[in-house]
């Protein structure tokens, strides 16, 4: 099922969330809306699910228009960030709870649920109450709730952003495994690059209610189309005005063409990698290498030392000649 | 301190009724409480409380979702109207209702020396108590919750049915027994409209107050005491409600 | 839509069972004017009435204003056996008739028990009299204080006490310059709403006083008779008096309340 996303605009109040977005995502895949807070990511996923209308503009499953339908009956799957569980039921029963509606028979749902519950791991929770489940436990009830009905989109919002760090890593992976057992097309919002780029296959970055660049983690980060889409993903640092790749600068022991003069500040050594932050031309720089370099060009606080980017630096702008990135319509 | 002014107050005044309730014997005290005169006004008593419960129970819920889901122009007079039983002294009220449906009724509606009187007097004092404990737990609710199932296909009755109603209840339970309890007790507004006339429209306070009129105390400590033992299951049960509900979260 | 159905079924309702009849009495008491309403209310009598409620509802509340700060201190401060009685006794005035209250007051204090016999050898009328009337009053309106001040307590904890015993503050002073301040709001909440409460205060003191004209009579009690014998004039002029200071005491609360919620 592809989602076809055709010119929406959103309005609340005099704050526009969405301005004139167009984009399409493939049947099948696992695509990321990836943006910093407020962007209107969030709100174009719920546009999607028709929990918020849209003032202009269409959406479109697999060329049937949806636009005018209420989140009933587009059959999409909604995974919510605080879970929005049904706290006045079993895990049974909130998964049950789409099946029940649809009126299926008894024994069909019973098996569904278990079936569910087991490709979730919460067999063994299936008569518990969702307040007595770990927050990460909440969210795979919700996803498997929200698989019950076989939908043909799935949505999750935030869904890993109430968890802590280390089980939001745990789930990361597992919603990468999911997904390549389903293979239901599903889109994610999320405001954390690690998460998009070690989860999706491709990724839409929404700021100020646009789009800025749709494509897959690794063009994204290689071909960055603009300043703002290079720092979102990615560290970055700036010489001469110019944004760079902290591994992308070259460290030199004398004056080289292109290199200019630094002065050392701090030298932060972590394991394998060493991190130098230097002062050029009075402002902060701060380079990614390796011990290895570090120790050979004997670098200390205090020493002076030459840099320059290096020749295949990462640049933003640079046209990416990938055939998957739709043209992005912008404003 | 705080104990001895309780005790002055509370607890030794109330030992006394129920003491002097016993005191001709325990079938003195079953007579008391069961002559016709007695028995009729706890039947109507117990009966108008059950069925004003009831009533707000259902008013009670709907006003708060109205006030809590919707917005017009003057909502919040209405807000403030609601708590206007708290404050009106019970005789006022009993006088603001005669007033309209009594026998000078300028819609010529008479309600007065009937039991639908008593049962509009105890609605209008017992209004707030149902729309005060829904909607604090309304405003509460989890929007998602409601979204998920609409995602899930739910339409908006069936969503009201199945997710949001069973969280209202112990709100709703807790404000229908304090309903209750309130209306149980109730006498200043009904003792104009009803007309306390006996076996018909007289309830147990008024009951009450006749014979401690005619200085039969222990008559009156006797009803009184069943009235009390009533008042306390039903705070108690609520109390119960309440924390059920805690646990449940 | 379902919306306006239920919009509608709402105001319908409230309107019948509150605004009108409201309406009506403020209508019928100028009926005839101003001058009439203002007669009524000045009679010696109707006067005298003013000051009793006014005496018994003020004592009332400077004494469950003391009470009530205390309890709320000790249930939310401290952890003792029996507390979880304690609160039920002290929500016990809601559910209790105040017929029965007034029951309750004669058959402890009045003239032929023990305590009554006491007071009345030394000259002193408890019973149909003030000190009854002010006794059930207080009884009545008992948890309002308490009910306000335990959740505000509850909320703001106690660190800033603790910071100020840390500094050297006595206990009375933690009182008097941190809670006191904190509570100010929710204090103020609760004694407007037991002032409001004594003042209406019907059954009980119907009990109690004797209903003594110009002696232990309150406005309720006024209002009652000028109904019964017919004056029912007189009875609105003084319903309207009652219910214009109830209605002012619910505004002043709605603009109290926001401080702190």
């Amino acid at each position: 099922m592809t989602i076809e996303i055709t010119n929406i605009t959103k309005r609340f109040g005099d704050f526009v969330a969405l301005d004139n977005v167009s984009l399409e995502i493939p049947d099948g895949d696992l695509t990321a809306l990836l943006g910093p807070s407020g962007g209107g990511k969030s709100t174009l996923l719920r546009v999607i699910a028709g929990l918020e209308t849209p003032d202009d503009g269409s959406v479109a499953f697999s060329g049937e228009d949806a636009t005018g339908l209420p989140p009933q009956r587009r059959n999409v799957g909604f995974v919510f960030q605080h879970y929005a569980a049904f706290k006045h039921m079993s895990v049974a029963r909130n998964v049950a709870f789409g099946l029940e509606i649809r009126k299926r028979p008894k024994a069909e749902i019973e098996r569904r649920v278990k079936e569910l519950l087991e490709l979730v791991h919460l067999e063994a929770f299936a008569h518990r109450r969702p307040s007595q489940l770990s927050g990460g436990q909440r969210q795979r009830m919700a996803l498997a709730r929200a698989l019950a009905v076989e939908p043909r989109v799935l949505l999750l919002d935030e869904p890993f952003g109430a968890l802590d760090a280390q089980v939001r890593k745990e789930l990361r992976v597992w919603l990468r495994r999911l997904h390549d057992e389903i293979h239901v097309t599903t889109v994610f919002v999320t405001h954390d690059q690690e998460e998009a780029m070690d989860v999706a296959d491709r990724i839409v970055v929404i700021a100020n209610g646009r789009v800025e660049q749709i494509g897959s983690p690794d063009d994204l980060y290689e071909h960055p189309a603009n300043d703002f889409v290079m720092s979102f993903l990615g560290p970055v640092t700036s010489l001469n005005g110019q944004l760079v790749r902290p591994h992308d600068i070259e460290l030199l022991a004398g004056p080289e063409p292109g290199s200019a003069h630094a002065t050392v500040v701090r030298v932060v050594r972590l394991g394998f990698e060493t991190r130098v932050e230097l002062l050029v031309d009075g402002s902060d720089v701060w380079v990614q290498t390796t011990k290895e370099t570090a120790d050979r060009l004997g670098i200390d606080a205090g020493c002076t030392i030459h840099v320059r980017p290096a020749a295949d630096a990462i640049r933003p702008g640079q046209r990416q000649p990938s055939p998957l990135a739709s043209p992005v319509a912008v404003g | 301190m705080a104990t001895l002014y309780l005790s002055v107050l509370v607890l030794i005044p109330l030992g006394a009724v129920v003491w002097r309730s016993r005191e001709d014997g325990w079938s003195a005290f079953w007579s008391d409480v069961t002559t016709p005169e007695a028995w009729s006004t706890i039947k109507l008593t117990v009966l108008a409380s059950l069925g004003v419960a009831a009533i707000n129970v259902v008013m009670g819920t709907l006003i708060a979702w109205v006030l809590v889901r919707d917005s017009f122009p003057g909502q919040r007079i209405v807000e403030v109207l609601i708590d206007l039983p708290f404050a009106l002294p019970t005789i006022v009220a009993g006088l603001v209702l005669i007033a309209l449906y009594g026998p000078d009724s300028p819609v010529g509606v008479s309600l007065a020396y009937s039991r639908p009187g008593v049962v509009l007097a105890l609605l209008f004092v017992t209004l707030p108590f149902v729309v005060r404990t829904v909607q604090p737990v309304l405003l509460e609710l989890d929007v998602e919750m409601e979204e998920a199932a609409a995602s899930l296909g739910a339409s908006r009755f069936t969503t009201f049915r199945r997710i949001i109603l069973p969280n209202l209840v112990p709100a709703i339970l807790a404000g229908a027994g304090l309903s209750f309890a309130r209306a149980m007790s109730e006498y200043g507004s009904t003792v104009l409209i009803s007309g306390n006339i006996p076996f018909r429209t007289q309830v147990s306070s008024v009951h009450i107050y006749n014979q401690i009129e005619n200085d039969n105390t222990t008559g009156a400590a006797a009803v009184a005491t069943l009235l009390l033992i009533v008042s306390l299951v039903v705070l108690f049960g609520i109390n119960l409600i309440e924390r059920w509900a805690v646990n449940r979260d | 839509m379902t919306r306006y159905l239920l919009r509608f079924v709402a105001l319908f309702y409230l309107a019948f069972l509150l605004v009108i009849p409201v309406g009506v009495v403020f209508r019928r008491t100028f009926a005839n004017g101003f001058g009439v309403f203002w007669d009524s209310i000045t009679t010696p009598e109707a006067v005298h009435a003013f000051k009793v409620t006014l005496i018994v509802a003020l004592v009332a509340v400077a004494l469950n204003t003391v009470f009530g700060v205390s309890v709320s201190l000790l249930l939310v401060r401290r952890n003792f056996r029996g507390k979880r009685v304690l609160n039920l006794l002290i929500d016990l005035p809601l559910a209790i008739s105040p017929v029965v209250v007034g029951l309750a007051l004669i058959l402890v204090y009045g003239r032929l028990t023990p305590v009554g016999e006491w007071f009345g050898n030394r000259g002193i009328d408890i019973l149909y009299a003030i000190p009854a009337m002010v006794m059930a009053t207080a009884f009545v309106s008992l948890p309002l204080v308490v009910r306000e001040l335990v959740p505000v307590l509850e909320e703001i904890g106690t660190d800033q006490e603790q910071a100020a015993s840390t500094l050297g503050a006595s206990a009375f002073q933690t009182f008097r310059r941190i809670t006191l301040p904190a509570i100010r709001w929710a204090l103020v909440y609760g004694i407007i709403l037991t002032f409001a409460r004594s003042l209406g205060e019907f059954g009980a003191i119907a009990v109690v006083s004797g209903r003594i004209r110009n002696e232990t009579q309150t406005l309720t009690l006024l209002v009652h008779e000028r109904y019964t014998n017919f004056d029912q004039e007189g009875a609105y002029a003084i319903s309207f008096t009652l219910a214009f200071i109830a209605i002012v005491s619910m505004v002043v609360l709605t603009t109290v309340r926001p401080k702190e919620r």
